[in-house]
């Protein structure tokens, strides 16, 4: 039986998963709430390895997958359809993957909540899976973008889960509506992709005879930099990148399997996956790849020095993650797509992993995530902090753990493109090796800082929470051996040989550039031993620190604020929109529009005072006035003739 | 298919304008409120029948072989015909399908003088139902007239304080409309193609497609036809009575009014202003979807700011039929089917809003923004149901007005790029004061008002489940529909461009 046909069975299962927990989170227990939540997903998990076994067998060939006919008239044609390839495997396994690891961690999490909330919980979570699923899946734009709106969906809802705290909606509002803004972006690429080609299968666009290779002749004409820049314009939104990456760190305001889920397995990973996707597009675009190359540095190293200065344990890690996605967005814009893939794959190892351990931590600290007040954790949550400890040396990029290759690999590719590019990368990795250490050593070396009643409370926490900080902390210690570079022999970048058929065509457009095998290991020593060094460092700088001064300069007060993004964003969009509406309300529209009605309804008024006798109020009389009226018309038209 | 003589358009009237009258006569109140539910359930029935007997995807012509024709005043060349073709179809079927819906969602509100207030709703629905199926430009026009009178009462006579104002207002505005309207078709009726010089002219709406118009005459016809649907739609700047009689109207009148009346102006822009007037469409296409646009941004900023429930939903409407003014204008397909599917589901989204905002000045005795909060806590179902049809009504993927607003902006975009970035901030916009809508009602804390609101009884989660399911599959498998209305659609189109 070929898994190729079973394929609906992924996503669907964790539909059906949110609709029992949804519909049944009254009557169900907790314990059936979780196995059925987590359950699903599972199942789905061993769909996605059947996937990629297939998909990882010599001659395996794309697969397109047509169900029905979601939109079709005329010449347009939408069909609800899948495509299964190398890279939506990858993702597939990714989402499944670590997505189940969340769902069994928040069982155990999640406890505490009214058995209702759970079920709600729960139900939201399969949902979030199910869009994310559909989104890697679907064959053309519009199924993509219905996941790509599914999950701004259950992020609005799971991040304002406890819904009686307004700031926690705010958070929710904020994820949807900035979401909302690359929307538009990614609807103005479909409705021009439409225009060109009238399709939007990946199919028709990228590998038949009408689609942009065999079309476009030139590179970076106004449609491909029209359509593959609003397309990025979605992708900010959704990988938080600026100018559109204030609501990440926001988002922390849901429980916090949450943001390991949204940070981690899904929501973020979309706009990697859709700049991947649209590879092709993206290599006839110079001028956007570098659009999207400088973006992505900038926010990696933007969203890096913001988090230097955050105490809040979420903080910190949702700055890296900002920081993290905009690698893989250099990565993208240098051509380096596989590159990209494969660091959102370890990045949602160790991402996984250091919201989960963050979780554990803010449990044991009965909700406490100010890591000021933390401190010699390390001691009372062994595992817990052995798990974080490999999660930051994966992070921060020492050799041999996950991240090291991933990141090695974007920069390297950068560095084909421009040193500076790596000089600036390799800057922004040094700071993420600071402020991981930093907290590292905040939360789990030197003394406990906080009340005495929370020091009696500090424990472990239970095995559902703890084994899938396990299985993360393996992946992300072993995960990078799947790419291995390819200066340590052929066929070490199992990652990058499997994807390859998918950016095959990017690589004719852009030509194949290596650099020097001398430079490249040159470049991975100094990565290696500088972020080694400063590791190191930051360490012996926190770990014995008892009291916080916060910096008096300009500079850090502007760190630490954030540099004031959300406030003007405030200033320059919320209050005007506001004001404007106040505005065309009270008196555009009561005063000028109304107004103008009003008067014209008085100077009638006055002359029809007599003619209003007539108006009875009886529906009768008035009928028969009307049809009077009427056949009175056509009488004299009759005999003026 | 059924045999060759087809009752159904005139059983779609004759239903509720029968019991209609006979209604007046039923003066205690619970036999009047069940007579009306079964009367506007028997109409459901018949739409329903009519719908699966006919296959109108694979015999287009039958709108115009088939329809009903009494020989009416043969002395002016007007007739009592009535027919169905896709569109009509789908908009006697949400007729058909809201009063139901109406009736048993309002069913434990009370009203003083039940049976005028039920036989007036009843025979609204009747000058409705005559309105998507006259072929006759002059009944049409009769039954125009039919739809607004009753409401017009409705609206007077039962409602908040100021009714009689707002209803006045309303009442100045369409009859306006109306009698421009009129005129205008007068004018075309003499228009018409004669056989011979001395033989009468015909109001029957192919004559009316045939008329001679030069470009001239048209431009200024176009705005007497134009202006008597952009009032009922509205169109900005024609606006200003709708916010005013929602926020007095009584509920079910309110209902009638934004989910179906809307429609009567829509409907009528596209089987009546377009295929008569194809050289002012060109000349004027501009200005009109200029004007639409402006009304959805402008919309999508007031209802920001709005404190009432009622006001808030009636300018969310405004701003999402703005975009459907607009879509009617672009002269092709996307956009028009587009329009048509977004006719079937704001009537359902609306009606869902308006079921919603009932229940909770019902359970709550409020509807100002800010005295409520934390409904969730006191009535998750409700909460549910309402989260579900806000992101229904900002057009989430997946629910029924993703499908219409994209086919819409896809025609938009079409027509003109720049016409499309500049409305489809729109959708940001809604997402915004939709969301701070459910966050203060439904989110937060209880207080002192909210507290006192119970869960759901069961009628009303009946209702509201029907609608949030027709939300859901409308939004997956809108094929149905789709096929419904392509053959109106390209007859459409065909006058336009070939004219």
């Amino acid at each position: 039986m070929n898994v190729i046909n079973l394929i609906y069975l992924v996503p669907l299962l964790p539909l059906i998963g949110f609709l029992i927990n949804g519909l049944g989170r009254k009557s169900l227990s907790k314990t059936t709430v979780g196995i059925i939540g987590s359950g699903v997903v599972f199942i789905s998990f061993c769909l996605s390895v059947l996937i990629f076994l297939a998909a990882s067998r010599d001659g395996f060939v794309v697969q397109n997958i047509h169900y029905f006919d979601f939109i079709k008239f005329e010449k347009l044609h939408i069909p609800f359809e899948f495509q299964i390839d190398q890279l939506t495997s990858i993702f597939l396994l990714i989402i499944s993957g670590v997505g189940f690891l969340i769902h069994v961690y928040s069982i155990g999490y999640m406890q505490g909540e009214t058995q209702e909330g759970f079920g709600r919980y729960f139900s939201f979570l399969n949902l979030f899976v199910f869009f994310m699923l559909l989104l890697v899946l679907g064959g053309n734009y519009v199924i993509m973008y219905i996941g790509w709106e599914g999950i701004s969906l259950c992020s609005y809802l799971l991040i304002g889960f406890w819904f009686k705290d307004h700031e926690n909606n705010d958070a929710g509002k904020k994820s949807f509506i900035m979401n909302r803004i690359g929307d538009i972006g990614f609807l103005l690429a479909i409705f021009w992709l439409l225009s060109l080609f009238g399709t939007v299968s990946y199919h028709d666009l990228y590998n038949s005879q009408n689609g942009f290779i065999a079309v476009i002749s030139n590179v970076d004409t106004t449609d491909i930099v029209g359509i593959s820049l609003l397309f990025f314009l979605g992708a900010t939104a959704k990988s938080a990148q600026i100018p559109l990456y204030t609501w990440l760190p926001d988002a922390m305001a849901g429980p916090t399997p949450v943001s390991a889920l949204i940070h981690a397995a899904t929501m973020v990973t979309a706009g990697v996956y859709l700049v991947a996707r649209s590879n092709i597009l993206y290599s006839l675009a110079p001028t956007t790849m570098t659009v999207v190359a400088i973006i992505g540095l900038a926010t990696a190293i933007f969203a890096a020095v913001i988090a230097l200065k955050q105490n809040d344990i979420k903080k910190v890690l949702a700055y890296s993650t900002v920081s993290q996605l905009g690698y893989m967005f250099l990565g993208l814009g240098v051509g380096a797509y596989s590159a990209a893939v494969f660091h959102v794959m370890t990045h949602a190892f160790f991402k996984g992993l250091l919201f989960l351990a963050a979780g554990s931590v803010i449990h044991a600290m009965a909700g406490e995530q100010d890591i000021t007040k933390m401190g010699g954790l390390g001691k009372k949550m062994r595992i817990t902090y052995i798990t974080f400890f490999v999660a930051c040396l994966a992070i921060a990029g020492i050799p041999p753990f996950s991240g090291f290759f991933s990141k090695d690999e974007i920069l390297n590719a950068a560095f084909t493109s421009s040193p500076l590019l790596y000089a600036l990368g390799l800057g922004g990795a040094l700071l993420t090796a600071f402020y991981m250490f930093r907290l590292l050593a905040l939360t789990f070396a030197g003394k406990f800082r906080g009340t005495q009643e929370q020091e009696h409370h500090l424990h472990e926490s239970s095995k559902t929470m703890t084994i899938p900080l396990i299985i993360l902390a393996i992946l992300s210690a072993v995960g990078g051996f799947v790419g291995i570079p390819e200066v340590f022999g052929k066929g070490g970048n199992k990652m990058g040989d499997f994807l390859s058929p998918v950016f095959a065509q990017s690589k004719q457009i852009l030509g194949e550039h290596t650099n020097p095998h001398q430079t490249e290991i040159i470049l991975m020593a100094v990565t290696a031993i500088l972020s080694i060094a400063v590791s190191v460092w930051a360490w012996n700088k926190y770990k014995n620190v008892t009291a916080f001064a916060p910096g008096k300069s300009a500079f850090a007060r502007a760190v630490r604020n954030k540099f004031y993004v959300d406030e003007l964003y405030d200033f320059l969009f919320v209050k005007p929109y506001r004001a404007l509406g106040n505005l065309l309300n009270n008196v555009v529209d009561k005063k000028g529009i109304d107004g103008i009605v009003n008067g014209v309804g008085r100077s009638v008024n006055y002359g029809s005072r007599q003619l209003r006798l007539l108006q009875s109020g009886q529906v009768g009389s008035y009928l028969l006035l009307m049809v009077v009226g009427m056949l009175l018309l056509f009488i004299i038209q009759l005999f003026s003739k | 298919m059924l045999g060759t003589y087809y009752t159904f358009p005139e059983l779609l009237l004759w239903i509720p304008f029968v019991t209609g009258l006979i209604a007046i006569f039923i003066k205690d109140a619970k036999t009047v409120k069940t007579f009306a539910l079964l009367s506007s359930i028997a109409t459901l029935v018949v739409s329903v029948i009519s719908l699966c007997f006919t296959d109108i995807a694979h015999h287009p012509e039958y709108f115009y072989y088939n329809n009903v024709s009494y020989i009416w005043m043969p002395y002016i060349g007007s007739s009592f015909s009535v027919g169905l073709d896709g569109m009509g179809f789908l908009l006697t079927f949400l007729t058909a399908f809201s009063y139901p819906l109406i009736f048993a969602a309002t069913y434990k509100s009370e009203w003083k003088n039940p049976n005028a207030f039920f036989a007036l709703m009843l025979l609204s629905q009747a000058g409705i139902m005559g309105v998507f199926v006259s072929t006759d430009a002059l009944l049409f026009y009769f039954f125009w007239e039919l739809a607004l009178i009753p409401i017009y009462f409705l609206c007077s006579k039962w409602g908040g304080e100021k009714r009689i104002q707002a209803t006045f207002k309303f009442f100045v505005y369409t009859f306006t409309g109306s009698l421009l309207m009129l005129v205008a078709i007068i004018f075309v009726y003499l228009h018409t193609p004669q056989v011979s010089p001395d033989s009468i002219h015909s109001f029957s709406i192919s004559a009316f497609y045939n008329a001679a118009l030069s470009p001239d005459q048209q431009s200024w016809l176009f705005w007497l036809f134009f202006f008597a649907f952009a009032v009922k739609i509205p169109v900005w700047p024609l606006h200003t009575w709708q916010p005013f009689v929602y926020e007095e109207g009584n509920y079910p009148a309110v209902m009638v009014l934004s989910g179906l009346m809307v429609k009567m102006g829509v409907f009528g822009m596209i089987r009546w202003l377009l295929p008569i007037f194809p050289d002012a469409d060109v000349q004027f296409s501009n200005i009109v979807i200029t004007l639409a646009i402006i009304g959805i941004l402008y919309a999508s900023c007031v209802a920001l700011v709005q404190s009432d429930l009622k006001r808030f939903v009636a300018w969310s409407s405004i701003a999402h039929l703005g975009l459907m003014a607009a879509a009617v204008f672009v002269r092709n397909s996307s956009g028009l089917q587009g329009v048509m599917l977004e006719m079937l589901n704001h009537g359902i989204n609306i009606l869902a809003l308006w079921i919603v905002v009932d229940i909770i000045e019902r359970k709550t005795g409020v509807r100002k923004i800010s005295e409520l909060g934390g409904l969730a806590i006191k009535s998750p179902a409700l909460a549910m149901f309402l989260v579900v049809i806000a992101f229904a009504n900002i057009a989430l993927p997946f629910t029924n007005s993703f499908v219409s607003e994209f086919l819409m902006f896809n025609g938009l975009f079409e027509f003109n790029k720049w016409y499309a970035i500049v409305a489809i901030l729109g959708i940001v916009l809604s997402a915004v004061y939709m969301l701070r809508m459910v966050q203060k009602v439904f989110y937060g804390k209880l207080n002192s008002l909210t507290e006192r609101a119970g869960r759901l009884t069961a009628g009303e989660t009946i209702v509201l489940s029907i609608l949030v399911v027709a939300i859901i599959i409308l939004g997956v498998y809108p094929e149905p529909v789709i096929n419904l209305t392509q053959g109106t659609v390209s007859d459409i189109l065909k006058m336009i461009m070939v004219k």
